[in-house]
């Protein structure tokens, strides 16, 4: 922040000249300099944080409404679908917001593995990002638990039986997360008061996330630097605009869902009360959770399988030093950006699988499904980022942009 | 960019194929019936909602309760605050205590949810040889194509099981249950109600007439729903083509 904006308004400049919050928007915000060539895969942050904003927004106001009990809390819910004004619409807004942000995220995330955002220098950037990945997952894993139905129930259980896996200590640890002996009333309880707290933990790192971002600058499609001014436009009004196109268009799609297909990405089993003596025949946890659990069963060894899924995160952050190839982009490097589409399938498929039961050629397929996950990270990208020979990069960004127009 | 379209489609192929998966096992195939209520511009017909309240009343409400709906709710079903006041007083609500700290008996009024059949679940089950009849307010949302598979239970009753189906002692043999044996007896049988607008009472008249109002108790803001729906997605869309026109106007000046 080593120059100041000039404001021409005096209460801005007050309050500029002792705390520099407007200097930094404009900065930040508006002179920024960003690639002229970033697609629409690059709009996938900014809705990503608007997404975060309306669950956070949707969240208080439910929770202002919510009861948590386990002899009400299912009654609740369907009271503020029923009752409360609007209620419908908040819930239905919140349960459908975390399968979009997860649908949101999962293509960021993507896109910075096709386009090699998480080389030097965005490796902090990047491992900030998995990091909002764990988060989200614990969060939208309690928040599942609330409304107290038969998925939510089971689901806990299972999740949380997983920390029985540990040797010696499992057991103990899985009474103290319940507060009990099964999941129960001090479950429920300390899952609302954590998914209470989670959003605004994932919020300040978000802002971290978006500080890295603005200190390296976002990357591009070709993966090459910014090297001059030409190669850059600034965020406003050029990236306001193209990101307000996405954004309308996202929630085009959103309130489809919202409004048409409520409970399009829900389990029928989360409308008939949790009831602990009666298990649903198939217990599945949210569809965005699927790979992880087929990597979960794929594994016959209960603590292996345990480690294996979170290893399947874990290794993303390592990723920046696993794929050795100075060349970021995928458009510039032919056999991993082939990997890179097998890789996507693989995960798509081990998210078939985690969808289905365990049994037949399920089995199998998951496990081969796994092994290709890890072969992926461990094997295929480093070695084919040391053997590989990239395409010839444009010289500067703004050369394939003149040339190179698809 | 070729490749990464047909890959979003694929994935959407999947995604949908994911949630329409079955559980392993026999795949029953459900009737498909077009109900009023489908479609973006659904609506449900108060005329059937009115026959189905009907069919609820005088056959499932023996064995089922519907706890989440209050009486105060069949406004919307084209009942006046009289009849709705009529309707509640036939049920008797356990309250209490009052000033002399005694339990009572009173009426049920409006703002009353509907008074369960059953005191209890073990009541419940007592009267049902152990079974237990779960509640209808959400039913067609708590089972997988939940209209259809609610028709189709109560349509798909055979008064002989297959050859060589084993069926055990009060169940009876259901096309459409999973596992084909149901503990809930045939509920409909020809005329077994008398219809106040004069419809004819066959059994498939009755099931998609309480299908439609069991539909409507587990997604009462359905048609609210959606016609908000239409102006959010009509207001959005006439945003998305003035922001599309902002959005090359602003990059006009940029050297591609
Ligand atoms: C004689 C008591 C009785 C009556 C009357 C009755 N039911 Fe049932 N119902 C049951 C019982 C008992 C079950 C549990 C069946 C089981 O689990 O095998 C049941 C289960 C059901 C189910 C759940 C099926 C599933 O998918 O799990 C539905 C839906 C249902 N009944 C609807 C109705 C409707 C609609 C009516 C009125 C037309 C009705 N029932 C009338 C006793 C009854
Ligand atoms: C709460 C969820 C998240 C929010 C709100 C968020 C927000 C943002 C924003 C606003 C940007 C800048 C715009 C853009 O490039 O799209 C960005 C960039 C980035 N994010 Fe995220 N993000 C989230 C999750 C993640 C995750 C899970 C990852 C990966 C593990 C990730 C990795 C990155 C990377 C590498 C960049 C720089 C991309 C580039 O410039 O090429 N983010 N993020």
């Amino acid at each position: 922040m080593a120059t100041r904006t000039e404001f021409k308004n005096p209460l801005i400049r007050w309050v500029d000249d002792r705390l520099p919050v407007f200097t930094y928007l404009d900065h930040e915000y508006n002179q920024f300099p960003m690639p002229k060539n970033l697609n629409y895969w690059w709009n996938f942050g900014a809705l990503a944080s608007v997404v975060l904003v309306l669950m956070i927004v949707t969240g208080i106001v439910l929770a202002m409404q919510y009861t948590a009990h386990v002899d009400l809390a299912f009654e609740s819910v369907d009271r503020i679908r029923r009752d409360v004004n609007y209620g419908w619409l908040l819930q239905y807004i919140h349960m459908n917001g975390a399968s979009m942000f997860f649908i949101v995220v999962f293509i960021h995330l993507f896109r910075g593995m096709y386009y090699g955002s998480y080389k030097a220098p965005r490796e902090l950037l990047w491992m900030l990002g998995v990091v909002i990945v764990l988060l989200m997952m614990g969060t939208s894993f309690m928040g599942y638990v609330l409304p107290w139905g038969q998925m939510s129930f089971w689901g806990a259980t299972v999740i949380t039986n997983l920390f029985s896996a540990i040797p010696w200590v499992g057991d103990a640890i899985v009474t103290w997360l319940w507060g009990g002996f099964s999941v129960d009333n001090p479950t429920l309880n300390r899952f609302f008061a954590l998914h209470y707290l989670l959003p605004f933990v994932l919020f300040a790192v978000v802002g971290l996330h978006v500080v890295a971002v603005h200190v390296t600058g976002s990357n591009n499609p070709t993966g090459i630097d910014v090297q001059a001014p030409r190669d850059t436009v600034s965020f406003h009004p050029y990236f306001t605009a193209k990101d307000s196109v996405g954004l309308v268009a996202f929630l085009m799609f959103f309130a489809a869902v919202v409004f048409f297909a409520p409970n399009l990405f829900g389990e029928p089993d989360n409308y008939i009360k949790a009831n602990p003596l009666q298990t649903p025949a198939h217990i599945v946890p949210e569809w965005y959770f699927l790979p992880f659990y087929a990597i979960l069963r794929a594994v016959p060894h209960k603590l292996l399988g345990v480690i294996a899924m979170f290893a399947s995160i874990a290794v993303l952050f390592v990723l920046p030093w696993l794929d050795r190839s100075k060349v970021r982009s995928a458009n510039y490097r032919p056999i991993h950006n082939g990997l890179f589409w097998i890789f996507l399938a693989d995960c798509l498929f081990l998210g078939y699988i985690g969808a289905n039961p365990a049994e037949g050629w399920f089995v199998w397929g998951g496990r081969i499904g796994t092994i290709w996950y890890f072969a992926h990270f461990l094997v295929l990208v480093p070695l084919v980022s040391m053997f590989e020979r990239p395409r010839p990069l444009p010289a500067s960004i703004s050369e394939p942009v003149l040339k190179e127009k698809r | 960019m070729r490749t990464m379209r047909s890959l979003v489609i694929a994935a959407a192929a999947v995604l949908a194929g994911v949630t329409g998966v079955q559980a392993a096992g026999e795949k029953i195939e459900l009737p498909d019936r077009n109900w009023s209520w489908q479609g973006p511009i659904g609506s449900f017909d108060r005329a059937e909602l009115q026959r189905g309240l009907q069919v609820y009343t005088e056959i499932c409400a023996s064995c089922h309760s519907l706890r989440l709906v209050a009486y105060r709710n069949l406004e919307a079903l084209g009942y006046g605050e009289e009849e709705i006041k009529a309707y509640a007083l036939n049920y008797e609500i356990h309250d209490g205590p009052n000033d002399q700290g005694e339990m009572f008996t009173r009426p049920a009024i409006p703002s009353d949810r509907f008074v369960p059949p059953f005191p209890n679940e073990q009541a419940a089950r007592a009267s049902n040889n152990g079974a237990y009849p779960p509640d209808l307010s959400l039913m067609t949302k708590a089972r997988k194509n939940g209209a259809n598979h609610l028709f189709g239970l109560l349509m798909g009753y055979a008064d002989e099981p297959p050859e060589g189906f084993e069926l055990m002692d009060g169940m009876s043999y259901n096309r459409y249950f999973p596992g084909h044996q149901i503990a809930m007896p045939p509920p409909l049988y020809e005329g077994g109600v008398e219809y106040a607008d004069g419809t004819e009472a066959t059994v498939e008249q009755m099931a998609v007439d309480v299908t439609a109002f069991l539909a409507w108790t587990a997604e009462p803001e359905l048609e609210e729903r959606k016609s908000l729906g239409i102006w959010v997605l009509a207001y959005l869309a006439g945003l998305f083509v003035i922001m599309v026109a902002v959005k090359r106007r602003v990059w006009s000046d940029v050297k591609k």
